[in-house]
């Protein structure tokens, strides 16, 4: 009863947008934004093929760009905000003891085959995340307390979840957890074959989201095409039906100059994450009129040094494990630290547009960053000094440890990041003035992943994590001892040191504290830990740096993936600029 | 340079360059892994002889650089003070690339910088890196070539000489290095070496790879002298009267390939420098910091590298002389090989 009001009175406020899709009386979503105009075609290049159209299946990030805009989830988290809204869920209630949350779905939705949506499809959505069967990589975030959280419809516009433990971080949870057609995938995940399902290959017809897209058509190697959502759920404040494009285009363009190349020619109108030369290169146009470039400040990526301080079985690596009695000593890594200039890896690698850091946690995360926390400092005499107190001495220039020997080691990195490359020949310069022969050896990608992941054949190698959220959740799995990215001691069975075990405490905390400010002192706390112990040793975060072409409304790129393309359907070409069909 | 004048014209020009190549510590002004964070992508600076107010030095003098702000990467010249160029300077010693007695040909005060081919990405001056890097490139060149031409000398000769099952050993196994596609073997190579290779051996290793790669094509050109000069009037006399094997191949076929040799070197030599280049180039050859031509032009491989700072071409460029030097010498070695025989 209370609840049909509401609904009517939404759809007779919102009848003009009816043209045709949404059903007379569903429940839209109204947004705030400016309003724009109908029409056009955006482009954008990918830098890879996608791989699937399944969102369970999906890993890597062209997939993720393109199934982002042809899904919806149940919570969103607003990428400006940074906080939490209703999406298909128009609203929630979570119990007392946060265990238990009870979501009121939308009504009269549909799919954008026409197909109606209700809380048979959440249910059978969380199964298919949940299903081991699948090896869906968003199974892990939805076990809670040791337990996969329970989903259950309680009516056709009703469902609850239930976990085992109060969770923080709950309701961010359902952000980008798509929500899957029980009409065509159904028979899929009954017969287990759900993870097969959309392939690049799959027919339009047989794609359904609840996202502003809808797939129209692919041409492999070239170019992927998706058309407007007829029945999308969203309308603009004056009524009208969002999404305004017509289409947007992924095409495929492997290199990033040749985006930067593609950009500058207008043949595509939207580009994301530049780096800082191409930023520069794009800024000194003349052209600069048809395009506006945005540097929206650090975003959540951190570039770091680590050193190799696994357990390696007895005898495997005898010339790593003599240096790992250097990479252990705390004042050994802080030394290391002490001496790298990251005022000149921001000049030189990223032109000025990037941040040092001094733990993990970038300024950029406004909500999460310890402020207290000293920026570093450029000091070799402190390194020097750290290094005297802790047995080492120089002779002839060169660094040696207490036994005498020279302390030289080698810094992997990925071959194909031009910037890596560059961070790690400057951390070669800086370590030589304390008298250290470093090497810096680029390695293929998968070369550099499988000898730090598997073989821990290394000595010191250069790497970045980004975030995909602000919340400390989405950074468990690297600093639980026991977590899949903890990288430079990966497979403790135990905590190795008794900061690693305070760092342990404080996550599972946070993880199940349901009060911000406490949170917020428990990651306050490991963020300390982390610029004290330097397990990772923090370098720069590089801005995020985009650019869109002159004339496109409602551009709002934000440092939360994906950077230009989250307001998709809000996006729109303005009267002086449609561009050619 | 005609190849009537001979091969001194390109002779004196490959002399000038190797001496130059081996003189770097004194040429250049800078040492090679010397970083200036503050002047990434510094244009070459320019040589003025006339000063803001007018007035004409006739020594020439160079204003400091300093970052023009918030243009991120442009650079304006500060005209309040000019820092003359001075000769024999004593620079500041270094472990890399100090000549004896740390004096360099010239350089500017402190607080200045001469950079007269600009610099790179790391602020590094591409002059004495150019001038460093020649080392390894031509002579990694010409080592490799010796490496190879010694060799193929060899096995060709021997193929050439005792034919039959020799000759059909070594010819088989001569098109088995031609037929193997050498480069992905250099990255399968590279994949299993150890990960710490010191530039010095990295160097020899260089050489060592592009000079067995290829021995196999001037062995076929030797065995194919050594063939016909087996079967001459004088030679079969010599082994009439019991001249041993070595004897005939010391006295009467080796000079035979004297000229075959001297011009294979003369074409080798400017390949297997472009080797070198390519290997680097594509990271397999010596490593930061350590420059050569190859990983100078590495950096060229980035769009706004390529589009932007037009000084980094100068390693390309500097091939240029280098092999119009050794084609003319060639040239010029096949003209008097063939005016000879």
């Amino acid at each position: 009863m209370k609840r049909a009001l509401p609904a009517v009175a939404v759809a007779l406020l919102s009848a003009p947008a009816f043209a045709q899709g949404a059903s007379p009386s569903a429940d839209l979503l109204r947004t705030d934004q400016e309003a724009g105009r109908p029409g056009g075609r955006l482009v954008f290049a990918l830098r890879s093929e996608p791989k699937t159209l399944n969102p369970v299946a999906a890993v890597d990030i062209p997939s993720k760009e393109v199934i982002g805009r042809l899904t919806a989830d149940l919570i969103h988290i607003d990428r400006q905000t940074q906080r939490t809204g209703p999406a298909l869920a128009r609203s929630w209630s979570v119990s007392p003891d946060g265990r238990h949350y009870t979501l009121e779905l939308r009504r009269g939705l549909r799919f954008s085959d026409g197909h109606p949506f209700d809380a048979d499809d959440v249910v059978f959505s969380f199964g298919c995340y949940l299903d081991e069967r699948n090896g869906s990589p968003q199974r892990d975030p939805l076990i809670v307390g040791g337990k996969p959280v329970a989903v259950r419809k309680l009516d056709p516009h009703r469902v609850a979840l239930d976990m085992e433990q109060p969770y923080a971080a709950a309701e961010r949870l359902f952000d980008s957890l798509a929500i899957l057609p029980r009409h065509l995938l159904g028979k899929a995940q009954q017969e287990g074959r759900l993870a097969q399902a959309w392939g690049l290959g799959t027919s339009p017809a047989e794609v359904a989201g609840l996202g502003p897209f809808r797939l129209k058509s692919y041409v492999p190697g070239d170019r992927l095409v998706l058309e407007r959502n007829p029945y999308y759920w969203k309308v603009d404040h004056a009524g009208r039906a969002l999404p305004y494009l017509d289409e947007i285009v992924f095409l495929l363009v492997p290199s990033e100059d040749a985006q930067v190349i593609r950009f500058k020619a207008g043949e595509t109108d939207l580009i994301s994450r530049l780096n800082a030369e191409n930023f520069g290169l794009l800024a000194g146009e003349t052209t600069a009129r048809r395009y506006r470039l945005e540097d929206l400040g650090p975003g959540l990526e951190y570039t770091f040094l680590f050193f190799n301080l696994n357990d390696l079985a007895d005898g495997k690596l005898p010339a790593i494990s003599r240096k790992q009695a250097w990479f252990r000593q705390t004042a050994f890594r802080q030394a290391v630290s002490a001496a790298l200039d990251r005022e000149g890896m921001v000049r030189l690698v990223c032109r000025g547009r990037g941040t040092p850091l001094s733990a993990h946690v970038t300024p950029g995360n406004k909500i999460w960053v310890n402020r207290a926390l000293p920026p570093p400092a450029h000091s070799p005499d402190r390194a020097r000094e750290l290094l005297a107190r802790a047995g080492f001495s120089w002779k002839e220039g060169a660094l040696r440890d207490g036994a005498g020997a020279p302390v030289e080691f080698t810094i992997v990195t990925n071959a194909a990041n031009a910037a890596r490359v560059q961070m790690a020949t400057i951390v070669q310069d800086d370590l030589r003035e304390l008298g250290m022969q470093v090497q810096v050896v680029p390695l293929e990608n998968r070369a550099l992943l499988d000898r730090v992941f598997q073989s821990h054949d290394y000595e010191a190698a250069l790497m970045a994590l980004g975030s995909g959220d602000v919340d400390p959740t989405s950074e468990m799995s690297v600093w639980l001892s026991s977590g899949p990215t903890h990288l430079w001691h990966l497979g403790q069975p135990q905590p190795a040191t008794p900061w690693e075990k305070e760092i342990d405490e404080r996550m599972r905390r946070q993880l199940v504290t349901l009060d911000p400010q406490e949170r917020k002192r428990q990651y306050d706390r490991v963020q300390e830990l982390v610029a004290e112990n330097l397990p990772l040793i923090p370098l720069i975060s590089p801005n995020v740096l985009v650019g869109a072409r002159a004339g496109l409304g409602n551009f709002r790129p934000a440092i939360l993936d994906h950077y230009v393309l989250w307001n998709a359907d809000e996006l729109f070409w303005q009267t002086s600029a449609v561009p050619r069909p | 340079m005609s190849a009537r004048s001979g091969p001194w014209g390109a002779l004196a020009v490959l002399a000038a360059v190797h001496l130059a190549a081996l003189g770097a510590g004194f040429l250049a002004p800078y040492a090679p892994t010397e970083q200036n964070r503050t002047l990434p992508y510094a244009p070459p600076t320019g040589l003025r002889f006339v000063d803001a107010e007018g007035r004409f030095h006739l020594r020439p003098f160079v204003y400091r650089l300093v970052e023009r702000q918030g243009a991120g990467g442009a650079y304006d010249e500060d005209r309040s003070r000019p820092y003359p160029v001075r000769f024999f300077v004593r620079g500041a010693p270094d472990a890399l690339g100090a000549s004896a007695g740390g004096v360099r040909l010239f350089g500017v005060d402190e607080s200045a910088r001469i950079f007269l081919l600009g610099t790179d990405g790391f602020g590094r001056d591409q002059l004495s890196r150019l001038l460093h890097g020649a080392q390894i490139s031509l002579f990694a060149g010409l080592m490799a070539a010796t490496l190879s031409l010694g060799v193929g000398w060899l096995l060709g000769t021997l193929a050439g000489f005792y034919g039959r099952w020799i000759d059909a050993a070594l010819m088989r196994s001569a098109e088995l290095f031609l037929a193997l596609p050498w480069l992905y073997l250099l990255f399968a190579v590279r994949a299993v070496l150890p990960l710490s290779v010191s530039p010095g051996q990295a160097f020899l290793l260089l050489v060592l790879v592009i000079g067995l790669v290829d021995w196999a094509r001037p062995a076929r050109l030797f065995r194919g002298v050594v063939l016909s000069a087996r079967e001459r009037n004088y030679v079969l006399a010599a082994r009439g009267f019991g001249a041993s094997d070595l004897y005939l191949i010391r006295r009467h076929i080796a000079p035979q390939t004297l000229g075959l040799l001297l011009t294979q070197a003369a074409l080798l030599v400017p390949q297997y420098i472009l080797a070198e280049v390519t290997l680097s180039f594509l990271g397999l050859g010596v490593s930061e910091p350590v420059p050569s031509w190859g990983n100078m032009l590495a950096a060229l491989q980035r769009y706004h590298v390529l589009a932007s700072y037009w000084w980094m071409w100068a390693p390309g460029l500097a091939l240029v002389p280098v092999f119009l030097a050794y084609f003319a010498l060639s040239e010029a070695l096949q003209v008097r090989a063939g005016a000879e025989s």
